[in-house]
């Protein structure tokens, strides 16, 4: 179902919106839903459910939602930028005609909505990037980029949950683990939650790192619903 | 505790069950069987809920010794064999028949030319974690299943039970699932990517699975489609049997594996029906589509619905007697349930 053709903050509201309202109602028919920019995936039983009554039942859903109804949660997670964390800080920089003190400040400066997850497990989609520092993919993707690099790539900002290629620009690291396959809550962030980057120091962020493997630092989250 | 030792773990062996559908908006993969229906009657076989976590062997089978107590295992997969270790006792029992071994015993399982996959299920279960709802193993994301991996040698894989219960064995003649070469779809959600003539010439053509091929999608060459209005769309979700065509034109269908969302545009998506023959092929296999609406996507699914609870009353009032009869009921299902419905009349 799609709500829109663009990557905007007020489809997605109402995209995450039906999604929250819809995993509240029972005997649907629904087995799965999968928010992203502009449209709801939802798989659906046929057995149970018509797809033409499924969509003009959620549909009518959009005529009284809440888009307050279950806000996010709000975090905020360290970050080391530019050097080896952010190696593509320089290149932002130079692309943008700011200092890298500018780019860092910029970046780390604005709060990020996550509109979306996909692509990897708990990698989030979030914007916006504040005009000033966006930059396009690279032409080259790189092959390996480690777990939990901070990347640009236009209007959106992510953090790398799993080593993984890539072809946005790394601009920081954190150390707080975006994915975990072995807890309970594998994934940290989730669609409609905001997401504010603190820059720490490389002995800061060496320490938090220590913490969150002995178990001594965990994120926490504000107004968690 | 009773174990499954591996003594050679064959290509590519994971604890698979139905998926792990509830984490999608999380971006973590599904996962679960490739072919849903074989992983479904190795649990019927086993006396299992069919929702317990079961081994899957990718092109090449494993081999196990059962090491603790007594075991009951199921073997199902078309021309899948069972087969002792050199110089060890004979198993006495074939595919689609439970079996039920003790401890010190070694088997080998050998996949035949008719099917790719294949599925272990042990009575009770195998005694690895639920994660989000699931026993499935995500091997790229290190999550579910035995560790997070495919099986290794000397792994152990530890079982729910500590022998096997004292019950008569289950069997079904094994279902002569014809070899698939068309898979129906359904046309979208972005076909609007493409012109009436491209997707005339996908429909019409043969492609081939590519050796870059696993549990993640299908690569398919034969055919470059040319994208009518470019090649991005806004990242969207993606269904399992998804057909994405990247900006090379060559299409990939997605699998268990599959990344949750993508930005491709996704020119039809297999039906669910003939998901499972479809996890049954291998890389070098040749395939080719035919669109159909939602109706008959349905009646497909109701069908082999109806053929997979029929089998399951036959196992339930199974005994030896009823063998011959139960064969005929079978030969004659196969004959009106899945294979006339894989080449439905004209409309």
């Amino acid at each position: 179902m799609e709500l829109g053709n663009e990557i905007d903050r007020q489809v997605n509201a109402k995209v995450i919106a039906l999604y929250k309202k819809a995993q509240r109602l029972e005997h649907t028919g629904i087995i799965a839903i999968i928010p992203t920019f502009r449209a709801l995936f939802v798989q659906f039983d046929p057995e149970r459910v018509r797809p033409e009554a499924l969509q003009e039942r959620l549909l009518s859903m959009l005529d009284d939602l809440d888009y307050e109804d279950a806000p996010g949660r709000r975090w905020t997670l360290p970050a080391c930028y530019g050097e080896e964390f952010g190696p593509d800080l320089a290149e932002i920089a130079r692309q943008t005609g700011l200092s890298a003190n500018e780019v860092r400040e910029t970046h780390a400066g604005a709060h990020y909505f996550v509109y979306m997850i996909g692509f990897l497990p708990g990698y989030a989609y979030m914007g916006d990037v504040p005009e000033a520092i966006r930059v396009p993919r690279r032409e080259n993707p790189r092959t390996r980029l480690p777990r939990g690099s901070v990347a640009v790539a236009g209007q959106v900002t992510s953090i790398y949950p799993l080593e993984s290629p890539g072809g946005w620009s790394l601009i920081a690291r954190t150390p707080v683990p975006m994915f975990d396959p072995a807890a309970d809550m594998p994934v940290l962030l989730a669609p409609g939650d905001l997401v504010a980057f603190e820059p720490v120091s490389p002995s800061e962020f060496a320490a938090i790192e220590r913490d969150i493997a002995s178990g001594a630092y965990t994120v926490q989250a504000e107004g968690a619903s | 505790m009773t174990v499954l030792r591996v003594l050679s773990p064959g290509l590519h062996t994971t604890v698979q069950d139905l998926g792990r559908s509830q984490a999608q908006h999380l971006g973590i993969p599904v996962s679960g069987a490739l072919d849903s229906v074989s992983f479904r009657l190795a649990n019927l076989l086993a006396g299992n809920d069919e929702t317990a976590g079961a081994l899957e062997m990718i092109a090449q089978g494993a081999s196990f010794e059962v090491s603790g107590g007594s075991v009951r295992l199921a073997l199902a997969g078309p021309d899948a064999r069972l087969e002792p270790i050199e110089g060890g006792e004979p198993i006495g029992a074939k595919a689609y028949q439970s079996f039920t071994l003790e401890s010190g015993a070694r088997f080998r399982i050998r996949l035949g030319g008719a099917s790719s996959v294949c599925y272990l299920a042990a009575e009770g279960g195998y005694a690895v974690p639920h994660i989000m709802g699931s026993q499935s193993t995500f091997v790229r994301g290190g999550m579910g299943g035995f560790q997070g991996r495919p099986l290794q040698s000397d792994d152990e894989i530890p079982l729910s039970q500590e022998r096997a219960s004292s019950r008569p064995e289950l069997g079904l003649p094994a279902p002569a699932f014809p070899k698939q070469s068309e898979f129906r779809i359904i046309l979208g959600p972005q076909d609007d990517y493409f012109s009436e003539d491209e997707i005339a010439a996908f429909l019409a053509a043969n492609f081939t699975i590519s050796h870059e091929s696993d549990r993640m999608g299908f690569r398919l060459s034969g055919l470059r489609l040319t994208h009518a209005k470019g090649y991005n769309i806004i990242s969207d979700g993606i269904a399992h049997g998804a057909i994405q065509v990247p900006g090379s034109g060559e299409p990939i269908i997605l699998l268990a594996d599959r990344q949750t969302t993508g930005g491709y545009p996704k020119i039809g998506v297999v039906i669910s029906a003939d998901l499972p023959a479809l996890g049954r092929l291998r890389p070098g296999e040749r395939l080719s589509f035919r669109a159909v609406d939602f109706e008959e996507a349905r009646r497909a699914a109701r069908e082999l619905e109806s053929w997979l609870s029929q089998a399951k009353s036959a196992v339930s009032k199974v005994a030896a007697e009823l063998a011959v009869d139960m064969r005929a009921l079978f030969e004659q299902n196969l004959i009106d349930g899945v294979v006339n419905a894989k080449r439905p009349m004209a409309e």
